[in-house]
């Protein structure tokens, strides 16, 4: 048995400590937010947060991130940051089939935490990670710069 | 979105020839087979036309099972005023589940926040035609919903007239309630429902559709996604999502190269692993690959990881079968061998090889594009279960029709022993039309007893058994006069066919895959020969988002930039002389059989339409302003799925040659427009996938196996890369009762020509073969 701080609860996992925490939240925890997408570390479709930073569940082992804040997309709005991240993708209508939006409002929600005014090269080096074969990406470009403007005024 | 009609069409012709000549789909198949199956593909209403002497087909009519109108099919009222609308058709980025919904309530007046989308299971008896490809949905269901939207609110105002005892010309529906206008009273769509529920349906005669003007949601674009709250709350299930009491996960090895089998294969070790239940063989099936999953050894676990970590155990000794010769860059020249020769004549008008001799300059280009694999961020996934002899699936699909027609094959259960329920997709793009996942969840729920069993595709999956998007070789010579105006076009081109994945294979492409921009080219050209040699295929061909259109755009669009500059004139000027006088012409008059499936006289192909939105996208862009050096503009335009569009990218090319795309304007016209929002979004996407496939995307085979395992070898362009600014003109139009065009895919086509010419202009560089890759590296 493994324990997870994941969502501010502590949770039990059965299930070896070398398995990604990707596979930990959908199969083990039913918390199907965080996505598959290439399960390499190649796509940011699984981004999660561990101890507020961006994270890809599905080349971090569980056995890592035993004792660290687990955070996933169904939890984001608990974060003011990421609730304002989520509106300004519904005010622009940003996701297409929306697979990949999780692991890109993860990934937004962490840059915005870290940096109120992210500039266009700031957003592509932390955004760049997340494919979005449906290409929303002008969108959440402009979602992002939106959070960012509302924080300033 | 994705798909044009190939097997739709197959099934169509079996389907309606079923109760011509009375055989099974099958038997008939192989008989066409026997017998011409590719020209049967393409012309199945031609052949029923023949055989039947009924009027032919277009259209929703000619899909299979057709189109359903009934609002008891489709919407429901419950008394507190929820109204549920069924979204029969797969939602995958597209915005159906929106579009369509939105389409009933406003007809029937109903109040968008008051409306609650369902998802319909397989079950075209029921609802129509569900196959959500070949960018048809809006097409084929505008004027549907619209009926039933209009049924259900005449449904209610007859209902309130009768319980106010006034003629039913005194009451109006509006917004959810009906209002008697004299008096002012209302009563409320739930009050109404139980009333209007037993009322008969108002013949489609009797139907008032509203005028433009009154529309609320159509042609406004205003409403939000309706699965925007569950998609970035994580909330939203996909087929990768289901979970069920008591479910395995498994994952499949399959053959590396199509016809290939399992030897015998070692399950020790896989059994070892943590959490693994069983290894248990899938059989293959003999070619042609069809939908039929592909066989191979599946490992069933207690959790996807585990199921993985045994798959990596197995040892399997294959046999790989003759398409283990497979190699991309053998092929390649195979290819151009075959374009220097002549090849089948399929269209032909004038004298070709007279006109050259009097041209007074000749130009040739061939322009090659690889395979490509659609790629979606969700994989193929499906879970099925069987109790009591009724398989119930979970899937992402694009054709839930066919999905539990070919389940209930598999099982050989009836069809209402089938219940297929279709999630989310991740993404489609033509890949999830194909069902050889989902029958593979049902074989293994199946080896389990019917315990519920997902099956999940790796990315590595996903890559080596796509039904990959053609791989073509386009050779295209023109003969110029004194003024570089072309007297004489000479096309070859050279792709394996869809066909092949169905039928025997002809190596030639069928009159579907012409009509993608081979011979539908509307120029005004005298003499125009246009040929298609062999090419055998080795792998299973697919359709990918817009289909042949991709490399027939690229290269026609691309060789009329290099003749503009040959003949030392501007693109644009260049191109529109070659388009002619404005006209509407019989797609029949270029060869074009196929149409999309549309019948020519609501469907010609309008030169005036081509026109306007190269215009419009030129003006939009300041064409032809100036640009400092290593930047450069570049145009196409290029009709399909009955929608006329024109691009111009900017690029900017720096002395490394790393090449960057700061803006592209793309101008559409597909008639009326039911949901804007969603249109802009669609062409913001599919630009994205356009710069993608050209600047990157490459499938190539090595011993009969895919080369690329994961992103790292097949990349995908990601936002760094993407364009910058990608600015949409909608053309206007409010002629709703006009057919309307498709939006899924034809913004696809013109990117990568364009971006081609863009770079040309920038540097004089010719991109002659996709993608681009390294190509314009100067380091
Ligand atoms: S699934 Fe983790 S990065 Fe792709
Ligand atoms: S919205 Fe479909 S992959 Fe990003």
């Amino acid at each position: 048995m493994i324990s997870l701080n994941i969502n501010g609860a502590m949770r039990q996992i059965d299930l070896p400590g070398d398995t990604p925490l990707l596979w930990a939240l959908r199969d083990g925890l039913g918390l199907t937010g965080a996505k598959y997408g290439c399960g390499i570390a190649l796509c940011g479709a699984c981004t999660v947060h561990v101890d507020g930073e961006p994270l890809l569940a599905c080349v971090t082992p569980i056995a890592d991130v035993v004792g660290k804040r687990i955070v996933t997309i169904e939890a984001i709005d608990q974060d003011p940051t990421g609730q304002k991240v989520q509106t300004a993708w519904l005010n622009l209508d940003v996701p297409q089939c929306g697979y990949c939006q999780p692991g890109q409002i993860m990934a937004a929600t962490a840059l915005l935490k870290h940096n109120q005014a992210p500039t266009d090269a700031d957003i592509d080096k932390a955004m760049s990670r997340n494919i979005c074969r449906c290409g929303t990406y002008p969108r959440i470009r402009a979602a992002i710069k939106q959070v960012a403007t509302e924080v300033k005024s | 979105m994705n798909m044009p009609e190939m097997p739709t069409e197959i099934a169509s012709a079996t389907d309606e020839n079923l109760s011509i000549i009375n055989v099974s789909r099958r038997s008939f198949l192989k008989d066409m087979a026997l017998t011409g199956f590719v020209l049967a593909a393409g012309f199945p209403s031609l052949l029923i036309a023949a055989e039947s002497a009924q009027p032919k087909k277009y259209g929703a009519d000619a899909m299979p099972h057709g189109w359903v109108d009934n609002p008891l099919v489709f919407v429901a009222i419950a008394e507190d005023g929820t109204v549920t609308i069924v979204c029969h058709r797969s939602e995958m980025g597209q915005g159906i589940r929106t579009s369509l919904p939105m389409v009933v309530a406003d007809e029937m007046e109903a109040n968008w926040l008051h409306v609650k989308v369902e998802q319909a299971p397989g079950d075209e008896v029921k609802y129509g035609n569900q196959d959500t490809d070949g960018s048809r949905s809006m097409r084929h269901y505008f004027m549907p919903m619209r009926r039933v939207g209009a049924a259900a609110r005449q449904m209610l105002e007859t209902a309130a007239a009768q319980h106010w005892q006034v003629p039913v010309s005194e009451v109006k529906a509006e917004l959810h309630q009906v209002v008697h206008v004299k008096s002012g009273k209302t009563l409320s769509f739930g009050e109404l429902a139980k009333a209007a529920a037993k009322l008969p349906v108002p013949d489609r005669d009797s139907l008032r559709l509203k005028q433009p003007a009154e529309f609320r949601y159509i042609g406004k674009g205003w409403l939000k996604i309706i699965d925007g709250q569950n998609i970035v709350s994580g909330k939203a299930q996909y087929g990768i999502d289901t979970r069920l009491p008591d479910m395995l996960y498994a994952v499949v090895a399959r053959p590396p190269v199509l016809g290939g089998k399992v030897i015998k294969y070692d399950a020790k070790q896989a059994l070892k692993v943590p959490g693994v239940v069983k290894v248990v063989e899938l059989k293959s099936s003999p070619l042609p690959a069809d939908f039929n999953p592909l066989g191979g050894v599946a490992v069933i676990a207690r959790n996807t990881w585990a199921a993985i970590q045994g798959r990596k155990a197995l040892n399997i000794d294959w046999d790989h079968g003759p398409h283990a010769v497979y190699d991309s860059d053998a092929y390649k020249a195979e290819l151009e061998a075959a374009v220097r020769q002549p090849g089948k004549v399929v269209r032909n008008e004038g004298d070709v090889d007279a006109a050259f001799k009097t041209a007074q300059k000749q130009i040739t280009a061939e322009y090659y594009a690889p395979h490509l694999a659609q790629a979606p961020m969700e994989p193929p996934a499906a879970t099925a279960r069987i109790v009591k002899g009724h398989c119930e699936v979970w899937t992402c699909t694009q054709a839930p029709q066919v999905s539990r027609e070919r389940v209930a094959k598999w099982l050989k259960l009836p069809e209402d022993k089938v219940t297929v329920h279709v999630t989310l997709l991740g993404g489609g793009f033509g890949r999830k039309s194909k069902p050889d996942y989902v029958i593979e969840a049902a074989l293994l729920s199946q080896a389990m007893h019917g315990q519920p069993v997902k099956v999940t595709w790796t990315r590595e999956d996903d890559l080596h058994h796509a039904y990959f998007h053609t791989v073509s070789l386009e050779r295209l010579e023109a003969g110029l006069d004194a003024d570089g105006k072309p007297l004489t076009w000479l096309h070859r081109s050279a792709a394996p066919s869809i066909a092949s994945t169905f039928g025997p294979d002809s190596k030639h492409q069928m009159p579907v895959e012409l009509g993608m921009g081979v011979i539908n080219v509307p120029f005004a050209i005298p003499n125009i020969r246009i040929e298609n040699p062999e090419a055998e295929a080795h792998t299973r061909i697919g359709w990918f988002r817009s289909v042949s259109n991709i490399p027939r755009a690229f290269a026609v669009q691309s060789f009329v930039a290099e003749l503009a500059a040959a003949a030392g004139r501007d693109h644009k000027d260049y191109l529109l002389d070659l388009l002619g006088a404005d006209r509407k012409i019989d797609p029949g008059s270029l060869s074009d059989v196929w149409n999309h499936g549309e019948s020519p006289q609501l469907y010609p192909v309008d030169t005036g339409r081509l026109r306007r939105v190269i215009d419009v996208v030129t003006r939009e862009s300041g064409w032809g302003r100036a640009l400092p050096a290593g930047r450069g503009l570049g145009l196409a335009a290029h009709y399909s799925f009955l929608t006329y569009v024109g691009v111009v990218v900017e690029v900017v090319v720096d002395e490394a040659g790393k090449l960057s795309i700061p803006r592209v304007d793309i101008a559409i016209d597909c008639g009326a427009q039911v949901n804007p929002e969603r249109i802009r979004s669609q062409m913001e996407g599919a630009c994205i996938m356009g710069v993608s496939l050209a600047t990157l995307g490459e499938i190539s085979f090595k011993n009969g196996a895919v080369q690329q395992d994961n992103f790292h070898a097949y990349q995908l362009t990601r936002m760094d890369d993407a364009p910058r600014d990608i600015r949409v003109h909608l053309l206007p139009s409010a002629e709703y009762d006009a057919p309307l065009g498709g939006v899924g895919e034809p913004a696809v086509p013109p990117i990568a020509p364009a971006l081609c010419n863009a770079i040309f202009a920038a540097t004089g560089q010719r991109i002659r073969q996709l993608p681009i890759k390294e190509q314009l590296r100067k380091d």
